[in-house]
């Protein structure tokens, strides 16, 4: 078993969550978060003066799958939240030692 | 004949009434500008400040209309008494207004009620001083500034007021023309403000050391723009109202162009400072249009009967483009307005009290230029004493910590939006 985690622009949320669900992920947890990355942030104008946006908004969703259908959730979210400019974010792919789903007491890749 | 006389003097005293009730109303829009103000101030300064404004602008309101009461009226308009000094406290409203009689042997000279003057000029003095209380946002000791109030509603306002208004020199020797106050209500709140925030200094951050101008953006856009928008309602008060009269039709006429050519002048203002910004900072900046429109209005106040509406239009659009480029300007020498006070009352009052030259064959360049002049240095000069005066005895400025942690639980104890605010 693997966890997704994926920073990805808020935006693109919704496109990401149908493709997922279009490969049978039955379910992700999503989180509002700020940071930067080679983007690094921007420069807006108040009033005729800079201020610097150090850390954009972001969403991070994270998603335990099974190892069998790995490739093809992180091409799903690839290629649902890509749209190449600079800024689109990072999929990064743990290992996952264990999952128990709470209710049942299923474990392994039931559980996932 | 017996007929004919009792039915004039009824027609005297319906259109008496008529005018005196014109004239409550539009003092009671003129109270509601208020309101405008202390949204306008709630939205622009950031959330750990905002029940200080709150409280600063309730207290100011009153604190005006106390020392309006006391003095500042009979300083303004001393009339024709012969000792000025038996009229202070409520002296002069309290020796009871018109007699029917009297209004009716008048033949209609005396046309509204003498509370009802005192009620309309009590809400301009207010105005006057609500705008020192955006300029000086976010650091300023509540208790200094409440000091501050009642010797520039008590003092500072109404002798530069009698200049114009009450028969001082600028109207009767210079020929001075300011309709509704450009000069005499904003010009000399922006004058009092501007040496209230040179002795005060900026807001901590504000400015850097290498020269950076910072921006610290406001906390609650929706706030800034109701108050902007109840000014603009307020606005038809202040200059409609300053007509003074609206019972005949040749009045009634006069009184719908000053309201078309006030609203037409804060489009003007809103949609050039709009379009501006668009081009010099590459994005429309709410803020300055919002500034924008309030400049217009202010342009439009020294006169706002003489031009055609397209004119007026015109008149409010420039005074939108100089209140965004004024507004730059002071940053640039690091005069910190939080909320462009001074740009869109001063700036912007000096061009209205000029722009009256272009549309009105009465004003003279002398007149307009002298009048500009006396207020500014009266209330420019005249308050940075009282400020320095102040920072003497009491102090003006909280203390780094304070301001850090916002001034609503230095000055007030509480918070404005208790549940939500964090330091920043």
């Amino acid at each position: 078993m693997k966890m997704i985690t994926a920073i990805i622009k808020p935006f693109k949320l919704d496109d990401v969550r149908q493709a997922v669900a279009d490969v049978g992920i039955q379910g992700i947890t999503v989180t509002e978060v700020k940071g930067f990355g080679r983007q690094r942030g921007h420069t807006e104008l108040y009033r005729g003066a800079e201020y610097v946006v150090d850390f954009l908004p972001k969403a991070k969703i994270e998603l335990a799958v099974d190892d069998a259908v790995l490739e093809q959730v992180i091409e799903a979210i690839a290629n649902s939240a890509r749209t190449g400019k600079i800024g689109d974010g990072k999929i990064f792919v743990t290992e996952l030692t264990e999952a128990i789903r709470i209710r049942t007491g299923e474990t392994g890749s039931e559980a996932v | 004949m017996e007929e004919t006389t009792q039915i004039a003097a009824q027609v005297t005293e319906l259109a008496y009434a008529l005018d005196t009730f014109y004239f409550l109303v539009m003092g009671a829009l003129v109270m509601w500008m208020a309101a405008g103000f202390t949204m306008l101030e709630a939205g622009l300064v950031r959330a750990k400040n905002t029940a200080e404004i709150l409280t600063k602008n309730v207290g100011l309101y009153s604190i005006a209309c106390i020392m309006y009461m006391l003095c500042g009226y009979t300083i303004m308009y001393p009339g024709d008494a012969s000792n000025l000094f038996l009229q202070f406290g409520d002296g002069l409203l309290g020796r009871g207004d018109n007699a029917a009689a009297d209004v009716i042997a008048s033949g209609g000279d005396t046309y509204y009620s003498g509370l009802s003057d005192f009620f309309f000029q009590v809400v301009f003095v207010a105005t006057a001083m609500s705008i020192v209380s955006g300029a000086v946002a976010e650091r300023m000791k509540l208790w200094s500034f409440f000091a501050f109030a009642v010797v520039l509603t008590a003092f500072i306002y109404p002798i530069q007021g009698f200049w114009n208004w009450g028969g001082g020199f600028l109207s009767e020797s210079f020929g001075y023309f300011d309709f509704a106050g450009s000069g005499t209500v904003h010009l000399c709140g922006a004058a009092a403000a501007l040496a209230g925030v040179i002795v005060l200094g900026a807001r901590k951050g504000k400015y850097g050391s290498k020269g950076e101008i910072n921006a610290i953006p406001g906390c609650n856009l929706p706030l800034a723009t109701l108050g902007t928008l109840i000014l603009w309602l307020g606005w038809f008060g202040f200059n409609g109202g300053s007509e003074l009269k609206v019972s005949d039709v040749a009045e009634a006429n006069a009184v719908s162009l000053v309201f078309v050519n006030t609203n037409m002048a804060a489009a003007g203002g809103l949609v050039f400072a709009l379009i501006l910004s668009r081009f010099w900072f590459g994005k429309a900046d709410l803020t300055m249009a919002l500034n924008g429109a309030l400049a217009g209005l202010v342009s439009i106040t020294a006169d706002p009967l003489s031009p055609s509406p397209i004119v007026a239009t015109s008149i409010g659009a420039v005074g939108g483009l100089i209140v965004v480029a004024s507004i730059v300007a002071f940053d640039k020498i690091r005069i910190d307005d939080p909320v462009g006070a001074i740009s869109v009352h001063g700036t912007a009052g000096i061009w209205g009290v000029l722009a009256v030259l272009f549309t009105n064959s009465d004003a003279t360049f002398m007149g307009q230029f002298v009048g500009v002049i006396s207020i500014f240095a009266w209330a420019f000069l005249v308050s940075l004493i009282v400020w320095f005066a102040l920072k003497a005895i009491m102090g003006i400025r909280v203390s780094e910590e304070d301001e850090y942690e916002g001034v609503d639980l230095s000055e007030c104890g509480l918070e404005a939006y208790p549940e939500f605010t964090s330091a920043e």
